[in-house]
């Protein structure tokens, strides 16, 4: 039994490889391109050994749990049609690895190629084994994703960025609608397991939500394999390397989109919606495919168009519902991955060997690259469903099953001779393809002299293309028993009985398929001529490109769309976004809230304690005082909001919460500095603007009130929340547990730095990102004109002091300080022993690493407000971002050493340590994790402060330079 | 009666002292100038400290403490920044 263990590997080798490849220094080409290789057949050998657990419907399972309790699970899971897939997957991403080796251009960076396959590989592997529906839908963007990056791969090349663009827009937003429809379709059956929603069919087929899931679905499932009307990111993704449109646009990209119609075809399909959308997307595509193929120029596009039409002969078949249609698609499904990806590279080789890939241009290259030439030729005719090929025994089956009634319609009625028609289209173009490059007159004009490939390089092509003939000619023998594999695990006991024979006598599809190939012969003759002038692309059709479309609504999308809202709904200024963002607040609040009245407890004003009252009422003057001076007197609205600030702290000490008290004030502190700091630097008042006046009290007024709504709203919430008796909830836990989990006696310190650790670990990583952005952005910043010079204060007293004749410039300085500076400085030892007094205390009583960390903050911060920057950083060097670094890693070190002794990260221990003097002090790991939240508080504050204060340092530099250039511009206007 | 007199006198500054922030947010209030604002504010941080510390006293609790440590300690950095502002117009030279 092959154990199941073998799964990850499967999916996981490919995302190794493309990592050890990506690490690989960018010169070793040759060495990417082993490591690639070896990755690929290693992954071959695997899928293959996997083929006698997968036979009669058998299952093999690999389950590895995520997030249980949603439903969600790393399930891997192998049947017979994941299976074929996972060989053409890794086959085909084998040969093509080889092919690259000698197609790709010494001068292309190729490690980054190999990487990108590999991961492209180890995505759609990943894909077709998906045990979960969500599951499968990540490594579906993930294939998105990859597949932009290939397909925009030669980056410096418009068209390739545009098509890359294009394929990702398109295929991400099917994703987007897959997801949603795959979560529709968990809901509907209660399981996000592959297996049990493959066995809920009648339930999904039952449900209400059937029509929104399979929308969805085929929403993802067309755009995927190019699909009308989503055809046309196809052939603009023909700007890839060869190796890559050989590989995603022949044997697995595009072939996801079936790849998932076949999946769910067991439980979504036999409905009439399913017949008509899937049936009139198939149809369509089948047609128009044909149909552009024939006015290609490009060798590429004629190969796009044409896997375009083949996609939609597959979509056609599945869309029947018939398990002999069923059959069918499976079986073109491998067909036309090997003769497509022949041609193309094929198509390749020419491009490489000729310099070109016009059709108009290539000529006669038959005698000059004869072994290619056959080989392509072979290939095409399975393409046009040449008899003894593998493309004629799934075209013989399709037209078998377009000749069955299924929904008596005109869809149904008009299917055969649509499809007889595209066949003929087929052979148009494929015969216009080996006659056009391979015969006629010796082409002289090509921009190199062609000559055979490499023979490793033709050996891809050679044994797909022997694949194709042995297929066609004892299909039985060949791929008889997998293709049953496949087909059984699909369809388990409605498998039908099916005839692989190449010869059924003579009957009706045989006379399609001879009328197709006769009808394509003469049609090409009609065309010859007019197709060696023509313009690119079908004669009415021309004008009407999916691609201009498509840029027309991304403009209007992304552009003209956005202008509009932003014109709208966005403002350039800050007073207007705070009044839509605070108006949008109160009335999604009162949305919510409507009707809840019943749910509120009775108002009481009784057992109010005067004194707080009385502060409350200081605080909340200041409050709307700060409003108020906000506009015209920012100072003294700082002044204002401080006291506000203070206010609330005395409030959160007087009700129970000393812990956050002591916090807020550190930090209420600290804000006020640090917005006194930014104060220098904003633009001056505009003294154009209007101070009072009618309009003028009228917007106030108006601001006010909103102003007013919104704060007592909140208060009334706050009010109500705290008046109404909580249900049992998470936080009688922690009071509960707080010492004996925790060691620690300070519930609100306990939960940071144990219970709730892991989200205090990630709060401080997003801290220290953001105090790295504020330390970045600064160091671009340069302040407005009119306040870019000194302080008018600075000025008058540097002035005084210079005309004085006994005292130097920055004396009067001094002098005023001289008491404050030296309180100043020796306070850093006193604030050094309360920050430490914080942070051990912190784990039983008010304190901790954050408060310990703001509080040493305001220590470093009072040593710049005494003697300046400069005399600082003379003599003392702080260097915050190692600060931040050391507190990073003492946090994420004591979770990991939680590990080492086998408990869950961030487990803490605790325990008493005697320690001489002091006696039994309590210790717990905690106080390590505290130590990082601590040195990283630090680090985050002062790098922060000292990046905008540094900015007075940056600033008198700039000065001279301008004065200097304005006094020579000036003399030379005097010259 | 010593816990009478206690109560009453832990009251009564409470009290004294919430009328003095107001009296203080007065002149927060009137200004006219700067200075009086930044004076108001020290004033204020004053009280709040003295009023934590009576709290304290009150509910019998040492658990108070340290916020009126802390205003203590660090509530003249944002008076001295206010002044320094005031001073030379920017804070950190």
């Amino acid at each position: 039994m092959w154990s199941s263990e073998w799964l990850i590997l499967l999916v996981g080798l490919p995302f190794l490889g493309s990592l050890l490849t990506a690490l690989l220094p960018s010169h070793s080409r040759s060495a990417a391109n082993w490591l690639a290789g070896a990755m690929a057949l290693a992954c071959f050998g695997i899928a293959i050994s996997a083929y006698s657990s997968v036979t009669d419907g058998m299952v093999v399972r690999h389950q590895v749990e995520w997030v249980p309790h949603l439903g969600l699970s790393l399930t891997l899971r192998l049947d017979g049609f994941a299976w074929m897939f996972s060989m053409l997957i890794t086959g085909i991403g084998a040969l093509v690895i080889l092919y690259a080796r000698y197609y790709m251009s010494p001068k292309d960076p190729v490690v980054r190629f190999y990487a990108l396959l590999l991961a492209f590989m180890g995505a759609m592997q990943g894909l077709v084994v998906s045990g979960n529906i969500i599951l499968l839908a990540v490594f579906w963007e993930l294939t998105s994703i990859f597949s932009f990056l290939l397909i925009g791969y030669w980056h410096h090349n418009q068209a390739a960025r545009d098509g890359a663009r294009m394929a990702l827009t398109i295929t991400g937003a099917g994703g987007l609608c897959l997801l949603a429809g795959m979560v529709l379709l968990g809901q509907i059956v209660g399981s996000y397991d592959l297996d049990v929603v493959l066995q809920s069919g009648d339930l999904i087929r039952a449900s209400d939500l059937y029509l929104p899931t399979l929308l969805l679905i085929l929403a993802g499932a067309l755009t995927k394999s190019a699909q009308f009307p989503f055809h046309f990111w196809l052939p603009n993704a023909m700007a890839a390397p060869t190796p890559v449109s050989a590989y995603l646009h022949s044997a697995t990209m595009v072939k996801a989109g079936v790849f998932l119609l076949t999946r769910f075809w067991p439980v979504l399909s036999g409905t009439d919606a399913w017949f008509f959308i899937v049936g009139f997307a198939g149809l369509s595509t089948l047609l128009i495919g044909a149909y552009f193929a024939i006015f290609q120029h490009d060798l590429k596009g004629l190969l796009a168009y044409s896997t375009i039409s083949h996609l939609g002969l597959v979509t056609t078949l599945l869309s029947l519902g018939s398990p002999l249609a069923a059959v069918a698609a499976i079986f073109h499904m491998v067909n036309h991955a090997t003769f497509k990806a022949s041609l193309f590279m094929a198509a390749g080789i020419i491009d490489h060997e000729a310099g070109t890939r016009d059709m108009r241009r290539l000529s006669g290259l038959f005698s000059f690259l004869p072994i290619t030439a056959t080989l392509a030729m072979v290939a095409s005719a399975a393409m046009a469903g040449v008899p003894l090929l593998n493309g004629f025994l799934s075209k013989e089956m399709f037209f078998a099953e377009t000749l069955e009634q299924h929904r008596a319609s005109v869809l149904d009625t008009v299917t055969p001779y649509v499809a007889t028609i595209a066949a003929a289209f087929a052979v148009t173009y494929s015969i216009r393809l080996i006659h056009t490059v391979f015969f006629g007159p010796r082409a002289s004009d090509l921009p190199k002299v062609p000559h055979e490939p490499p023979r490793w390089m033709r050996l891809p092509i050679e044994l797909l293309v022997l694949a194709c003939l042995v297929v066609g000619t004892i299909p039985g023998l060949s791929i008889g028993s997998y293709l049953d594999t496949a087909v059984v695990s699909v369809l388990g006991d409605a498998t039908p009985v099916y005839s692989l024979s190449i010869w059924h006598g003579f009957n009706l599809p045989l006379a399609m398929s001879i009328v197709a190939l006769l009808g394509g012969i003469v049609l090409y003759m009609a065309l010859k001529s007019y197709l060696d002038w023509c313009e690119e692309g079908p004669p009415i059709f021309r004008r009407l490109k999916g691609q201009r479309i498509f840029e027309r609504i991304l403009v209007a999308v992304s552009w003209r769309w956005a202008r509009v809202a932003e014109r709208f709904l966005g403002t350039r200024r800050l007073q207007p976004q705070l009044r839509l963002i605070v108006v949008a607040a109160i009335l999604a609040g009162v949305w919510a809230m409507w009707g809840a009245r019943h749910l509120a407890p009775q108002l009481t004003i009784s057992g109010v304690d005067p004194v707080l009252a009385m502060m409350w009422l200081v605080g909340g003057g200041c409050a709307v005082a700060a409003a108020y001076q906000a506009k015209f007197h920012r100072l003294a609205a700082l002044i204002f909001l401080g006291v506000a600030g203070l206010v609330t702290c005395i409030t959160f000490v007087w009700l129970s919460a000393p812990d956050l008290g002591v916090t807020q004030l550190l930090v209420e502190i600290v804000t006020t500095v640090l917005i006194l700091l930014g104060l220098r630097w904003l633009p001056k008042r505009d003294d154009q603007i209007e101070r009072h006046g009618f309009w003028v009290r009228l917007r106030r007024g108006r601001d006010f009130f909103i102003a007013v709504i919104a704060g007592a709203g909140m208060a009334l919430l706050a009010y109500y929340m705290m008046m109404t008796p909580l249900p049992p909830s998470v936080g009688d836990y922690y009071l509960q547990h707080a010492y004996s989990e925790g060691g620690g006696t300070n519930v609100v310190n306990v939960i940071l730095v144990d219970f709730r650790g892991f989200d205090t670990l990630g709060e401080i990583v997003v801290l220290a990102v953001v105090a790295l952005t504020v330390f970045a952005l600064l160091r671009r910043f340069r302040p407005a004109e009119d306040n870019s010079e000194l302080p008018y204060q600075q000025r008058e007293q540097n002035e005084y002091d210079s005309i004085q004749r006994d005292r130097e410039v920055g004396e009067t300085l001094k002098d005023y300080l001289l008491v404050p500076s030296v309180i100043m400085r020796w306070m850093f030892a006193a604030i050094t022993l309360l920050a430490a007094y914080l942070f051990l205390r912190g784990h039983d009583l008010p304190g901790g690493g954050f408060a310990a960390g703001v509080a040493m903050a305001i220590g470093f911060l009072l040593q710049y407000l005494a003697g300046g920057t400069r005399w600082v950083e003379e003599r003392l060097r702080i260097r915050p971002v190692q600060w931040i670094g050391f507190g990073l890693l003492a946090a994420t070190a004591t979770g990991l050493g939680s590990l080492t002794v086998g408990y869950p990260f961030l487990t803490s221990y605790f325990q008493y340590t005697e320690v001489p003097f002091i006696g039994g002090v309590p210790t717990a790991s905690a106080l390590f994790f505290d130590l990082g939240v601590f040195s990283l508080v630090v680090g985050a504050t002062v790098l922060m402060l000292v990046a905008i204060a540094h900015q007075s340092l940056r600033a008198p530099k700039a000065r001279p330079d301008r004065a200097v250039a304005e006094r020579a511009a000036v003399e030379q206007g005097e010259s | 009666m010593s816990v009478v007199i206690l109560t009453v006198a832990v009251w009564f500054s409470q009290i004294i002292l919430a009328l003095a922030m107001m009296l203080v947010a007065y002149r927060l209030f009137i200004g006219p100038r700067a200075q009086d604002r930044i004076l108001a504010l020290d004033m204020l941080y004053v009280c709040a400290m003295l009023q934590l510390l009576v709290f304290g006293v009150r509910t019998g609790n040492a658990i108070f403490f340290e916020a009126a440590l802390i205003i203590g300690m660090l509530g003249f950095v944002a008076t001295v920044s206010l002044a320094k502002f005031l001073m030379r117009g920017e804070v950190i030279e």
